[in-house]
This record gives structure tokens, C-alpha cells and sequence, in this order.
């Protein structure tokens, strides 16, 4: 193996900015997983495919609304990103609402090991993604195949929106920096922000926190626990469909299984940062993405994913409990 | 369960027996509705072998010790890759060689994954073995030496026990021109009859490129041994501290239980029987490429012994034949298998969270109250059927 | 039984603080071999915290407990228990899922040694083991009255049953000192009584006996002496007698003594 230092120094502030463009993703992602485990202590396996969901939502309302594609810029160009935006977050929200309603609340009802739980999780994340790649065949049933051709066919390759949105790079002390990536870094950060003050200063927020902490007790002082799991759900829901709609910005293209290792790294964004942990989300996504870049660059392209997981392990090894230790009700008192 | 547990030994023991031979048989016998039609019922069968084992392997680790583990496919990978590198890559050995091997790289790489690993939480130990489900992947994806994507091919078969040509016995590679030192024909299934198929026959003991099922009765062999390892184990001290740490590991330290030793032990045995499973399954199918190894499989052999009911070693069997055997007898749905299979996850967590077979103890927990009544109304002297 | 008047147990000016809290003030008393020793005061005391310095939960911040001669500190709980001192809790830590038997067996296993391998060979340190250890656990099952129900899960246990089941859990671990920690929470006055009685029994097995209990006519009852915590230090220790007539401590409990009467 050949370490490629020369290349690495050479472009630190690119690839540094990059990698924040990525690590703002994963931290999205991650909202939804460190948010669900803080209350429930569940590994909402599923919770990659209501990402993905997002990214289909962002594509098919973006093909829907510039047709063949191209030709379309400016204000028109805007307003269709903020719909494939809002739809992104709906769609997300919608499937994880509907994710915690079929599949975790019949086992939280009956107090099920959390083991099983998991399964669930496991098996829901199974039907969504293979639903979606079976797409084709599914409309094919009622018959829709024809008219929906061009959303459903190829439904298990890639599927791209590329060529459609066109963002010159811009040029900060002599850096030449791709604008989305800068867009993605705010939009995420931004978004992080409001939903970490959400949490702490309004009620659902307390009782959210509450929640986590103690359930019982929360129970006991009129939160009511099945409204707030469900609060829960969405706040994930709608981060995660945010963070679809700027993997689409970024990255361009999309497939049924996309989720999966976004998933897996977005969780490891989670527990990098210390799980249940708001703020340790945002800094494991942000420290998983520039590290992962960085690996990227020095030890070659498919070392990508091994530099995320040894540097998760690392981690773990020195501060068991994550980067900012493990919160959402407990720390920070 | 009850019913078979008040038989005199000898019926117990012949009924186990029994259950064996009718396990051997299988492939032979092959019944209509359980063989699989499009598919090689042999090979099908010794899939169900491996998953068996793993399923076991994995329930020492989740079911008794209680520790999540979600990259388990990565001492299955290990096991395998050793017996590729071993017998075909880089070196010649046979296959007997290299299994204690591969299955003593497995276990030193579990020790090496669990000694720093099995101090932190159980989430984190979840997704740090995930993690390392994919590094050993990727690892193999990305290196040379270990044929990176392209796999191992030729990986040694194990010796075959033929009659020579001389009419002696050989043993070794298997080869076209050799029988087995004695050949079993099948059942042939016709349309209310039964007929024996002379000419659709097993050789005994020869381990080719066509017929799986010397291959399944290796594994079924490798599957009682384990199986048998496995109830001694359990019921002894080990199976108790496991047991104890599993439930409240504080507790169990106190009660003089070094939980991290036995958390260790624990690991490395599931890694142990993990590799030995890896090992048999590249020989069996003589090539290996690192798609053999995905996560998805981690996730499937969880979901087989969570399905069957962790704990229960019985009902970890019936897991891993479930997630082993059904994809493959309804391969007419082949693209809607993940997802029937995921529904069917699902389904099964919300309707049984136990599990289909939860240990007998919890079962018991739930008849005591009943069994206790019908005692009450008899004699009362044995130590279990009072109460208070 | 060896010297009377060697403490089995010392406490050595142990102080321990959590962040700026002081939990225990450097607090020293001793446990002689064969005594029942009750640890009192009010709630916050520092009692449990003293437990479980003393079974290795914690780590004394400064100060040093020996037993039997050999400080206990950085040595680890399996081994401090292995060494002989065993403990209840005070909410109910049993394996619930195992039945009674099994848990009692646990505790015995803290003196065995085998390993996978001889369970695997049934070796005969494992038959050896696996007799002894069922005799013993039996024994303790049926010393502590609740033989009949050795096959049941621990959770199906009555809640009296559980409590005792964690007094024969520890006594398996072959101990020479027995810290209980409030083994009568919960317990009606009559229970209560029944309790007292299988301390002083187990004492007159041998053990010595560490006990941390509320009830003030149940702890000046069955102990030998006393030692009384506030507020993390150790404001007296003597007879029963001598600390009931122990101003500080009256002053310590007044108030305390009344809620437990009711």
C-alpha cells in the first residue's frame, strides 16, 4: 500500500470541505438514529430506508417538474429545488411515522426484548428497500407500468438527476470550492441547530428529553410517551428527508439499496459523537466525513469505507461512550 | 416437549437416535413438498448445515452471553479465507490440515476483536462488530494476496475414501474414474408409488463436483458434534456465568463471576465454530470472492437465531433452517424473497417476540401456575411441586 | 475461629468523593471475626456507598480497606468476592431468569475453577464440582426455607422468597463476611422478626456478619455492635446499648425513627 502524503497536503482545504459536505450528511442522517435510541434505545435499522425514500422523492419531483431535463435555471430552477426539498422531508417523515406505527409500536406495547425489536427494524428496512426495488414489478400489478414508465423502470440501477442543477464552483482565497458543497454544509448545520434548540427549549423538546431519561416518570407527569416517540420519528423523518434532498444536490444519483451504507455510517456518525447526543451527531458526522476524506486520499479510493470503521473503532476503544458522551436527557444537567 | 421429557431413557435416546438416522436419510428419502425442485436438494441441504452451525456459534455469543453481534459473517470470512490461502492460494495442504488453521486464525481474531471491544457497551460491541463484518470485506476486496474481488478458486475438497482400481481403498482427491466403497440409490417419488432410482445414486464418501450430499453429511456430522459440545458447555459452570452475565453482569461480578473472561470465552467460541463453518463452506464450494461474505449474511444468521428463539438451541436450529431453507424451496418468488423474508421478520417480532421456539424455561415460567394446580391436588413430597 | 480480636475487615480513614461531592469522610471502623456489625444513619448517609466500597464497586478516593490483613484496593470484584466477602442488594439483583438453584449455583461457582474444557470432557473436576456445588446450593436452598421452590425462575419468586434467595445466593460464594444491604426492606413486622432470627443463624454458621438496616428495633435486636454514618462521617460506633443512648446519634435520627414506626 502506498501512502499518498504529496496529494493529501496538497489539497487539505479541498478535500477538507468535501469531506464536511459529506460528514453534514451523515450528521442528518445520524439526528434520526442518535434521537430514536436516545428514547427508545433502539437501533432503528429502517431508518436508512426512510432516507433513501427521501432521495426518490427529491428525484422523482425534480424529473417530474423539469420534464426531459435542462432548460430549466434561475427562479424556476429554485422553486423547484425548495418542492423537491419539501417533498423530500414528507416523504421521510410520512415513512418513518409509518415505520414506527407497523413496526415498533405493537413491540414497545408489549415490552418486547429489545433484540426483537431490532429484527423488526431489520425486516422493515428489507420490505421498504425491496419495495422500492421492485417498483417496476409492483406497478406492473396495478397496471400503472406504462404510464409511470419513467419513474419505475430500472429499478434496480442507478437512477441520476444529474445535468439538471449546475452550480459554478467559487473561488474563496484562491480555493476553488464546489458551491454545493458549501450549501449542503450550511444547509445542515443550519438545520442541526434548529432542531438541537427545539429540543431543548420548547415543551415537545422537554418532554422528548424527558422521555429519554425516564419514561415512566415522563408518563407520570402527563407526557404522554406514545406522542412523544411519534414526535420522535418525525423530527428523524424530516432531517433525514433534508439530508436526502442535499445527497441528491450532491451526489447526484440514487437506488433502492442506497441507503444501506449511508445508514450504517450515519449510525456510526452517532455513536462516534456519543449516542442520544444531539451536538455529538453533528461533530461525529462532520469528524467521520473529513476523516473518511482524508483516508480516502492518502491510502486510495477503496480504503474509503476500512478508514470509517477503524477510525469508529479507535474511537471507541479510547472514549467508550463517543466523542461528547452519550445524552438527550441525562448529561449535561 | 413435556411428553417426550417423561420417557424412560432408552426411548429418549432411541427417539434421538431416531431423529439422526431420519436427518441422514433426508437427502436420499427425498420426500415430495420438503425437496426442492430446480435446485439440488443435497447442496440445499448442506446449506441448511452451515447456517445450523453458524446459528449455533452465534447463539453462544447472542442467545446465552447475551452480546449483540452484528458482524458475524466476518469469522465466517476468516475461517473461509484461511482454508482458501491454506490449501489452494499460497500453499497445497489438504483441507484436514488447514482446518485447525483456519479455525485457530478465527479465534485468535475473535479474542483480537473482543478483548478491547467487550468493555464497552452492548450497542457499541453491535456496531463495532458490524464494523468489523465490513473491514474484514473490504479488506479482502482491496488485497492482492487475498485475490482481491476476483475470489479463490480451487480450494481443496476433503479427502475422499474410493475403491482403487485394484479393488483397495483410496483415499484422497475424489476422480471421475473411482467409485465410492459403496454406492446408496435414492427414492424416486412417483405418482403414489415409491420406487428405489438405481441409477440416481450416492457414492459414500467421495466429495465431487456434482453430488452435495457427502457434503451435507459432513455437515450434519460437523452440526451434531457442535451441537453435543454445546449442551455440555451449557449446563457447567460456563453456561451459567454466561447466563448470569447475561442478566445482570454487575450482579454476576459480585457473585465472584470474572463476566469479562467468560464475555471473552464467550466470543471466541462463537468465532471458533464461526470459522469452522467458513472453512467447510469454501471447500464445499471450492471458490470463494469476497460477495460470499456481505453484511446481509450477518443480519440473516442473526435473524436466525432470533427467529427460532435465542437461547434455545433447539429453536436456533429451526431459525437457521427456516432462513437457510425457505428462500430456496420457493425460489418461484426469487425476486420478492427479501421481501416476504423481511415482512416475514417483522411479522414474527410483533406476533412472537419471543421468538418461535423461546428456551423451555420461559415456556416453564408460563405452565408453572398450571402444572402447579393438577400437582396440588396429589401428593406433594418432591421439591418442586409444592408451593407456597 | 481464629483471634477474636483481630478485625476481619478494616476500614482506614476511607474517604470517597464524587466530583465535589463527599460521600464518605474518612470514616474507619473494624469487623471483628463471628460479630454482626449493623452500619446505621439516615438516608444518604453513606451506607451503600460504603458497601460498595468495600465489595470493589468503587474506588476509595483516599483511605484503605483490608481484609483479613490484605488491602482490597485495585483488586478486582470477582476477585474480592472470590476472596471471601459477598453481599445482597438493596434492590433485588438476582437472575431472573434462572431458576433459583442456578442462581444459588452461581454464587457457589465463585470457588470452582472449571473451565470450557472440562465441562466439555466432563473431567472429573467438573462432576467433582458440579456435586459439591449442587449439595451446597441445596443446603443454603433449604437452610434459608425455600428448597421447595429451588426449580422455579427467580422472577416467579414471591418477593420475600427473592430476598432470601439473594442471602443464599451470597452465602454460596462461601464468604467469611456477609455484608447485607437492608435485607428487610419491605418486610411486615412479623417477617421482620423471622429475619433477625436467620441472621443470627447465620452468624452461628460461622459467618460474619455486615448489615446495613433502616429499622432501628430490628438493627439494636440482632447486632453486636454498631457503627452510625451521617452525612458521609462516622459519628459513633459502640454497643447497641451505648448508641441509644448516644446523644448525636438520637439527634441524627430524631425524626427518621418516627417515620419508621409508622
Amino acid at each position: 500500500m502506498e501512502f499518498d502524503y504529496q496529494f493529501l497536503f496538497s489539497n487539505l482545504p479541498e478535500l477538507t470541505i468535501t469531506g464536511l459536505a459529506f460528514g453534514a450528511i451523515y450528521a442528518l442522517i445520524a439526528l434520526g438514529y442518535t434521537m430514536v435510541y436516545g428514547v427508545l434505545q433502539l437501533i432503528n435499522f429502517a431508518h436508512s430506508e426512510v432516507f433513501m425514500y427521501g432521495t426518490f422523492a427529491t428525484l422523482w419531483t425534480v424529473w417530474a417538474l423539469t420534464g426531459t431535463g435542462g432548460g430549466v435555471g434561475g427562479i424556476q430552477l429554485l422553486l423547484i429545488l425548495l418542492l423537491g426539498l419539501v417533498m423530500a422531508m414528507a416523504t421521510s417523515a410520512l415513512i418513518a411515522l409509518a415505520l414506527e406505527r407497523v413496526a415498533y409500536r405493537p413491540l414497545i406495547k408489549k415490552d418486547a426484548p429489545r433484540l426483537i425489536a431490532l429484527i423488526s427494524a431489520i425486516g422493515a428496512s428489507f420490505v421498504l428497500a425491496e419495495l422500492m426495488g421492485l417498483r417496476d414489478k409492483v406497478t406492473a400489478w396495478v397496471g400503472l407500468d406504462d404510464d409511470l414508465d419513467r419513474y419505475v423502470s430500472g429499478a434496480r440501477i442507478n437512477q441520476s438527476m444529474a445535468s439538471v442543477v449546475n452550480m459554478p464552483d467559487v473561488n474563496i482565497g484562491g480555493l476553488s470550492i464546489k458551491t454545493v458543497d458549501l450549501l449542503v454544509i450550511a444547509a445542515a448545520i443550519a438545520m442541526m441547530v434548529i432542531v438541537d434548540q427545539f429540543v431543548r427549549r420548547s415543551k415537545l423538546g422537554r418532554g422528548i428529553r424527558a422521555t429519554a431519561q425516564d419514561q415512566e416518570t415522563a408518563a407520570l407527569m402527563g407526557v404522554n410517551p406514545t406522542r412523544t416517540i411519534q414526535y420522535t420519528f418525525l423530527i428523524g423523518g424530516l432531517m433525514a428527508g433534508a439530508a436526502a434532498f442535499l445527497y441528491m444536490l450532491k451526489i447526484e444519483t440514487t437506488k433502492f439499496d442506497v441507503g444501506f451504507l449511508l445508514g450504517v455510517k450515519a449510525f456510526t456518525a452517532a455513536v462516534l459523537g456519543g449516542i442520544g447526543n444531539l451536538r455529538g451527531a453533528l461533530l461525529g458526522g462532520l469528524v467521520l466525513g473529513v476523516a473518511e476524506n482524508w483516508g480516502q486520499a492518502l491510502f486510495g479510493g477503496e480504503w474509503r469505507h476500512v478508514v470509517a470503521f477503524v477510525l469508529l473503532v479507535v474511537i471507541l476503544l479510547f472514549r467508550p461512550t463517543g466523542l461528547l458522551g452519550e445524552s438527550l436527557g441525562k448529561a449535561r444537567v | 416437549m413435556n411428553k417426550l421429557k417423561a420417557l424412560p431413557k432408552p426411548v429418549k435416546l432411541a427417539f434421538w437416535v431416531l431423529l439422526a438416522i431420519l436427518a441422514y436419510a433426508l437427502p436420499i428419502l427425498e420426500p415430495p413438498i420438503i425437496s426442492t425442485p430446480g435446485v439440488d436438494f443435497g447442496g440445499v441441504l448442506f446449506v441448511v448445515t452451515m447456517y445450523c452451525l453458524i446459528a449455533l456459534g452465534l447463539n453462544i455469543v447472542v442467545g446465552y452471553a447475551g452480546l449483540l453481534d452484528l458482524g458475524y459473517v466476518g469469522f465466517y470470512a476468516v475461517g473461509a479465507y484461511t482454508a482458501a490461502i491454506l490449501t489452494s492460494f499460497h500453499a497445497n495442504w489438504p483441507l484436514l490440515l488447514s482446518l485447525p488453521f483456519a479455525v485457530a486464525a478465527t479465534t485468535i481474531a475473535g479474542l483480537i476483536l473482543g478483548a478491547p471491544t467487550l468493555r464497552v457497551r452492548g450497542d457499541y460491541l453491535a456496531i463495532v462488530t458490524l464494523g468489523f463484518g465490513e473491514i474484514i470485506r473490504l479488506v479482502a476486496v482491496n488485497t492482492e494476496w487475498l485475490g482481491d474481488r476476483r475470489g479463490i478458486s480451487n480450494i481443496a475438497r476433503p479427502p475422499s475414501v474410493m475403491t482403487g482400481e485394484d479393488g483397495g481403498v483410496v483415499v484422497g482427491e475424489a476422480e471421475p474414474g473411482l467409485k465410492g466403497i459403496f454406492e446408496i440409490p435414492h427414492l424416486y417419488w412417483g405418482d403414489g408409488t415409491v420406487l428405489v432410482d438405481t441409477e440416481d445414486t450416492t457414492q459414500f464418501l467421495v466429495f465431487g463436483v456434482l453430488d452435495q450430499i457427502p457434503y451435507y453429511w459432513l455437515g450434519l456430522t460437523v452440526v451434531l458434534l457442535v451441537l453435543l459440545a454445546d449442551y455440555l458447555i451449557k449446563n457447567s459452570r460456563v453456561g451459567r456465568a454466561w447466563e448470569a452475565t447475561r442478566e445482570d453482569e454487575d450482579a454476576a461480578e459480585l457473585m465472584g463471576v470474572p463476566t469479562f473472561k467468560f464475555k471473552l470465552l464467550a466470543f471466541a467460541t462463537g468465532a471458533f465454530i464461526g470459522g469452522l463453518a467458513g472453512a467447510l463452506f469454501a471447500s464445499r464450494q471450492s471458490f470463494i470472492n469476497p460477495d460470499s461474505f456481505l453484511l446481509l449474511f450477518s443480519i440473516l444468521f442473526l435473524a436466525a437465531v432470533v427467529v427460532g428463539g435465542q437461547g434455545n438451541r433447539w429453536g436456533v436450529l429451526v431459525g437457521a433452517f427456516l432462513v437457510a431453507y425457505l428462500p430456496q424451496r420457493f425460489r418461484d418468488f426469487d425476486d420478492f424473497r427479501v421481501l416476504v423474508f423481511g415482512a416475514a421478520l417483522v411479522a414474527l417480532a410483533i406476533l412472537r417476540p419471543e421468538g418461535l421456539f423461546p428456551p423451555r424455561r420461559t415456556v416453564r415460567a408460563k405452565q408453572m401456575e398450571h402444572e402447579l394446580e393438577v400437582l396440588e391436588t396429589g401428593h406433594d413430597d418432591g421439591e418442586e411441586a409444592a408451593r407456597v | 475461629m481464629s483471634d477474636a480480636t483481630t478485625p476481619i475487615l478494616e476500614v482506614q480513614n476511607l474517604t470517597l468523593k464524587f466530583g465535589g461531592l463527599t460521600a464518605l469522610d474518612d470514616v474507619s471502623f473494624g469487623i471483628k471475626e463471628g460479630e454482626i456489625l449493623g452500619l446505621i444513619g439516615p438516608n444518604g448517609a453513606g451506607k451503600t456507598t460504603c458497601f460498595n466500597a468495600v465489595t470493589g464497586v468503587y474506588r476509595p478516593t483516599s483511605g484503605d480497606i483490608r481484609f483479613q490483613g490484605r488491602s482490597l484496593t485495585g483488586v478486582k470484584r470477582y476477585r474480592i468476592t472470590q476472596l471471601g466477602i459477598a453481599r445482597t442488594f438493596q434492590n433485588i439483583r438476582l437472575f431472573p431468569s434462572m431458576t433459583a438453584l442456578e442462581n444459588v449455583l452461581v454464587g457457589a461457582d465463585a470457588q470452582h475453577k472449571t473451565g470450557m474444557f472440562s465441562a466439555l470432557f466432563r473431567l472429573p473436576r467438573h462432576r467433582a464440582e458440579e456435586r459439591d456445588g449442587h449439595e451446597r446450593a441445596m443446603e443454603l436452598l433449604r437452610f434459608m426455607g425455600i428448597h421447595k421452590r429451588a426449580d422455579e425462575l427467580a422472577a416467579n419468586l414471591s418477593y420475600g422468597d427473592q430476598r432470601r434467595l439473594e442471602i443464599a445466593r451470597a452465602m454460596a460464594t462461601g464468604p467469611k463476611l456477609i455484608c447485607l444491604d437492608e435485607p428487610a426492606a419491605g418486610f411486615n413486622p412479623q417477617e421482620k422478626v423471622q429475619l433477625m432470627e436467620l441472621i443470627r443463624k447465620v452468624r452461628d454458621r460461622g459467618f460474619t456478619v455486615l448489615l446495613i438496616e433502616h429499622d432501628m428495633r430490628l438493627v439494636m435486636g440482632v447486632t453486636d455492635r454498631i457503627v452510625v454514618l451521617e452525612f458521609g462521617r462516622l459519628i459513633a460506633e459502640g454497643t447497641p446499648a451505648e448508641i441509644r443512648d448516644n446523644p448525636a446519634v438520637i439527634a441524627a435520627y430524631l425524626g427518621v425513627d418516627e417515620e419508621d414506626a409508622s
